[in-house]
């Protein structure tokens, strides 16, 4: 089945990856810019990194037939440098028409402090001002709940955000409700040990339904499975869903979301 | 599409004994080792998050999440000043 991969960090993979995944169907992917592993030291390393999202990693999916695109944003790890993040902030302009960039992301939160809200919300502001799509990085295990509910309150209480433009990713089952009731896109991820699962995945499937829902395998550099998304097909293979349900999930409704960018120009394989 | 109980059993059976297995595996871990498991708060979460796994009622998982979670503050806009 061919699918589209909306969240994953190939930067930080193999060219061998991007073949394994090109054969396991992956026609498709979208990379959010986000934290290295390492505090970054001045905009220019931003620059750079820009400058691998928009013009190297295109190049190296081409190679194996897959159509990238990018999102652009300094993470919420290091949106605790306020100063550096207004830096990059006024930089990812320069960026913006690149042919694959399609939104502002992963912004969000990541411990929850005022720092990482102030940056945040002028993230916010820039997406309102070029009118483009938001990703939204959930905060990990213990402040996934809280940061979560912040980040909504933050975007609910604001008339300017378009609701159906913001996915909202790294849902889990206590986070997942709250999001798709408020009437954001979400996205689960699927790693092995710090996110859910792909039988996590189908079970939110089972229970909530397939709007505006997506799955992903944010494949990075820390521990997890760039081909989960696969491994999500074949759970919903067992259980007895059909293709065109599962075709859904892992196409239909990626493509759709994207389809809201302008800058999305994505060519379906014959 | 909801499955039959038995048609979940056959699928999930070795996976949950699997798990429940590393669990029982790491209790006895921690009794191996050095110190008192209970002095760290912790251990009363995976004792708490157990204990949820028996109750009957749907939206274990749930509840499970919500107990390693970090509780929600509505006030926090007006702490942040933001």
């Amino acid at each position: 089945m061919q699918y589209f991969d909306p969240h994953i960090h190939m930067v930080s993979r193999t060219t061998d990856d991007y073949e394994t995944l090109a054969r396991m169907g992956c026609v498709g992917m979208s990379e959010p810019a986000f934290w290295a592993g390492f505090d970054r030291g001045s905009v220019e390393s931003f620059r750079d990194y820009f400058r691998q999202l928009t013009d190297f990693e295109p190049k190296r999916a081409k190679q194996f037939g897959i159509q990238h695109f990018t999102w652009l944003c300094i993470n919420a790890k290091e949106a605790e440098n306020v100063e550096l993040s207004r830096e990059v902030i006024a930089m990812i302009p320069e960026f913006i028409d690149k042919p694959n960039v399609i939104g502002i992301g992963e912004i969000g939160l990541n411990k929850n402090t005022r720092n990482e809200v102030t940056i945040f919300k002028e993230h916010v502001d820039l997406a309102v001002q070029y009118d483009l799509p938001i990703l939204i990085h959930t905060p990990h295990l213990e402040d996934k709940y809280q940061g979560t509910r912040m980040i909504l309150d933050v975007l609910c209480s604001d008339s300017r955000v378009k609701r159906d433009m913001v996915l909202v990713d790294h849902v889990e089952e206590h986070t997942i409700g709250l999001v798709l009731e408020a009437g954001f896109w979400a996205g689960m991820t699927m790693y092995p040990v710090s996110k859910c699962t792909p039988e996590r995945a189908a079970d939110m499937i089972e229970k909530y339904g397939s709007e505006r829902l997506m799955a992903n395998s944010a494949g990075d550099w820390g521990p997890s499975k760039p081909t989960a998304v696969p491994d999500l097909i074949m759970v919903m293979r067992k259980r007895g869903h059909s293709e065109a349900a599962i075709r859904k999930i892992v196409y239909d409704n990626p493509l759709a979301f994207f389809a809201k960018s302008r800058n999305f120009k994505f060519t379906p394989r014959e | 599409m909801a499955r039959n109980v038995r048609d979940v059993l056959d699928q999930e059976y070795l996976v949950a004994r699997a798990k429940i297995l590393e669990l029982a595996a790491i209790l006895d871990r921690l009794d191996r080792a050095n110190g008192e498991a209970a002095e760290d708060p912790r251990y009363g979460l995976l004792r708490q998050g157990m204990e949820l796994l028996q109750q009957k009622e749907d939206g274990r998982a749930e509840r499970v999440q919500l107990l390693f979670s970090r509780p929600y503050q509505a006030t926090w806009r007006d702490e942040f000043g933001v």
